[in-house]
């Protein structure tokens, strides 16, 4: 027993001068406070905080999922993968088509086994692919197991036949466009155009209650912190150090031996399935999903979302997200047409002004501030040590 | 193999089908040779890049491969480490390993180590992790994945930081070393693997005169217990450690022995000078 508390506490602590402890500290307190304030403030109380903003910060959490995904692939072995989204949508909607299932004959024709749109299309069966999906873990297992796959398959080819850079972020553009084109079609069994939408209840809570979505944005704050954490874990194992080499020296880390292929394809399956985990915490907090998440101009912003914050730094991702998606709320109440714009003039600015992102422009306040002091110049040594030991 | 060769394979039934034997991974060296590489071709969009070229390198030896820019001793080696195929030929590693059919990695892995000609070391790791990725252990993903440096592994990465002089530097980011400070890094890289083969290009390029000398010392203590191939076009640095010396020119070996032996030689006196007097 104690033993494995050991295991557990030595797992649990990040060393060195990572921030990732402190800032799991900061997301759990405010995600607390958040859902204190929502259920036991009265409504016309200041502290009151809406279920509204409840939902709307869960969602940016599922965002900020999506983004360490992406920073994961993007940030430590430079694979710019252009093509996130699909994979989101898909762990989405697997999601959405347990939801679906659970509705039962609450629907609008109230058919107990078909979903709306299939008694619209005249269809007099479930789809061999939507069978076992009212079970709550064979949806859940699919969340994990079709954006892996696919990102397996995908992976295993292109990296294989060595394909990178530029022509690799088009292919997963490809990718997400040819994904979106089908699951535009009716006859996809997915519910076409309109998407899988008008959920009633999870596991049998109802969804429009505060207290599932309170629940729900409370999983999706846990959730991110293990996986961040998870992530960080891998990141300073051998493994993590051979992905940064591959990224710095692909060809070396093959001629020391490493196939460089099969670590690219697992964190690219990983990288997937963080994305997938993030589309099926999204969908019960947004309520719908339909093709449009598969659009590539989605997969465009999370790549800004991660620029913006820093890449390679996996917090600087998750608090990029935020951000922009903070931004993205107020700019679009005020000015809807400007988003676009805002989102590619902040994409320029950031590149040309601000190459490590948000996180990069600390690290440098922070080295401003340090030399600026010189009696802790004898502390730097040691920190350096302790930087190489992380 | 594509499945017609394989099938071909099946129904020949004279031998052993190639997926039932025993493929042996260590290296058979009972005729004292390491490497051989016969009558390899090589041609970029009709310029002869390799010409019939015949090389054989003994166990334990340094040789020292010279010859004018395009001469194919780059692209020799690249056929070698398994990152250009060759048009037709062979590449032996002992008796027994063919190095035609594997792939980088797999070279990598049987004990064939490469310095590049500009030093490549991973610039965002500490030159501890650059020495540590480096070591000869399980390299597929899941044993990378759990893997923790044990006291034999720290004690193994010591003793290169000593043998390259890097001890002071173990913590510093490969990206901060000095140039010359890079190219022992590599060079340690390849020893943390243990291999049999070094093949090392150009190793003092760009060192200052003490930094050569240094590593003129390192891979003269090297080879005996290794197998070291140089190339090089200083010649100053070659005449300081070699014992044997190949001459390649346009894809095919020219002259081969020692330097005096060389230095007379006509063919290469001509090549290297013009017409002969």
């Amino acid at each position: 027993m104690s033993s494995f508390l050991n295991n557990f506490m030595s797992f649990s602590r990040i060393n060195g001068e990572s921030k990732v402890a402190p800032f799991v500290v900061i997301l759990l307190a405010v995600t607390v406070l958040a859902s204190a304030s929502n259920l036991l403030m009265p409504a016309d109380s200041v502290f009151y905080v809406s279920t509204y903003t409840i939902t709307l910060l869960g969602k940016y959490l599922c965002y900020a999922m999506l983004a360490l995904a992406v920073d994961v692939i993007w940030g430590y072995c430079g694979i710019l993968s252009l093509g996130h989204g699909a994979f989101f949508a898909l762990g989405g909607y697997a999601m959405g088509m347990y939801l679906m299932r659970q509705i039962g004959d609450r629907g609008v024709y109230g058919n107990p086994e078909l979903p709306d749109f299939m008694v619209f299309l005249n269809w007099s069966e479930l789809p061999w692919f939507w069978q076992g999906m009212d079970q709550f873990w064979i949806a859940m297992l699919m969340v994990l197991l079709v954006p892996g796959l696919l990102a397996y398959v995908f992976g295993w080819l292109a990296f294989r036949s060595r394909v990178t850079g530029v022509y690799l972020s088009i292919m997963t553009q490809a990718l997400t466009y040819a994904l979106l084109l089908s699951f535009f079609r009716n006859e996809m069994g997915f519910g076409g155009n309109n998407g899988l939408t008008d959920f009633k209840d999870i596991l049998g809570f109802d969804l429009q209650s505060d207290t599932t979505r309170v629940t729900l944005f409370m999983i999706t704050a846990l959730i991110l912190a293990g996986l961040l954490v998870l992530s960080k874990k891998i990141m300073q194992t051998r493994f993590g150090k051979v992905i940064v080499a591959i990224r710095d020296g692909e060809s070396r880390a093959r001629f020391i031996g490493y196939r460089t292929e099969n670590y690219k394809v697992w964190l690219f399956v990983y990288s997937a399935m963080i994305a997938g985990i993030a589309g099926a915490l999204y969908v019960p907090q947004v309520g719908i999903i339909n093709p449009g998440e598969f659009s590539p101009i989605n997969s465009i912003e999370i790549v800004i979302w991660v620029a913006v914050g820093g890449r390679g730094t996996l917090i600087g991702a998750i608090i990029g997200a935020i951000l922009v998606n903070y931004a993205k709320t107020k700019f679009t109440a005020i000015m809807p047409d400007g988003w676009l714009f805002a989102l590619g003039a902040m994409f320029v600015l950031v590149t040309l002004y601000l190459p490590k992102g948000l996180m990069g422009l600390v690290a440098q306040l922070k080295d401003q501030q340090l030399k600026a002091k010189p009696q802790s110049g004898a502390n730097t040594p040691n920190e350096k040590a302790e930087e190489g030991r992380a | 193999m594509s499945i017609l060769e394989t099938t071909r394979e099946v129904m020949r039934r004279d031998q052993v089908w190639p997926f039932l034997q025993h493929h042996e991974q260590h290296v058979d060296i009972s005729h004292q040779v390491l490497l051989y590489v016969e009558g390899l071709n090589l041609s970029f969009d009709g310029f002869k890049a390799l010409n019939d070229l015949n090389l054989y390198i003994n166990d334990g030896e340094l040789r020292c491969l010279i010859g004018a820019n395009g001469a194919g001793k780059t692209t020799l080696m690249d056929v070698i480490t398994g990152k250009t195929r060759c048009d037709s030929g062979t590449v032996y590693f002992g008796q027994s390993l063919n190095l035609l059919e594997k792939d980088e990695a797999e070279i990598a892995q049987l004990g064939i180590g490469r310095k590049f000609q500009k030093p490549t070391v991973f610039e965002a790791h500490t030159v501890m992790d650059n020495l540590e990725l480096s070591l000869k252990s399980n390299k597929s993903v899941l044993p990378t994945l759990l893997a923790t440096l044990t006291g034999e592994e720290y004690d193994r990465i010591d003793e290169v930081l000593d043998t390259i002089g890097l001890k002071a530097e173990r913590m510093m980011l490969a990206g901060s070393l000095s140039h010359g400070q890079k190219q022992w890094l590599e060079i340690g890289m390849l020893l943390m693997a243990n291999p049999r083969l070094l093949l090392v290009d150009e190793p003092v390029a760009g060192m200052t005169v003490q930094e050569g000398e240094r590593t003129a010392e390192l891979l003269t203590s090297l080879a005996g217990e290794r197998t070291v191939v140089v190339v090089e076009h200083d010649m100053e640095f070659v005449r300081s450690i070699a014992r044997t010396v190949t001459v390649l020119h346009q894809g095919s070996v020219l002259a081969e022995g020692t330097m005096d032996e060389i230095q007379n030689n006509p063919d290469v006196i001509e090549v290297y000078l013009g017409e002969a007097p």
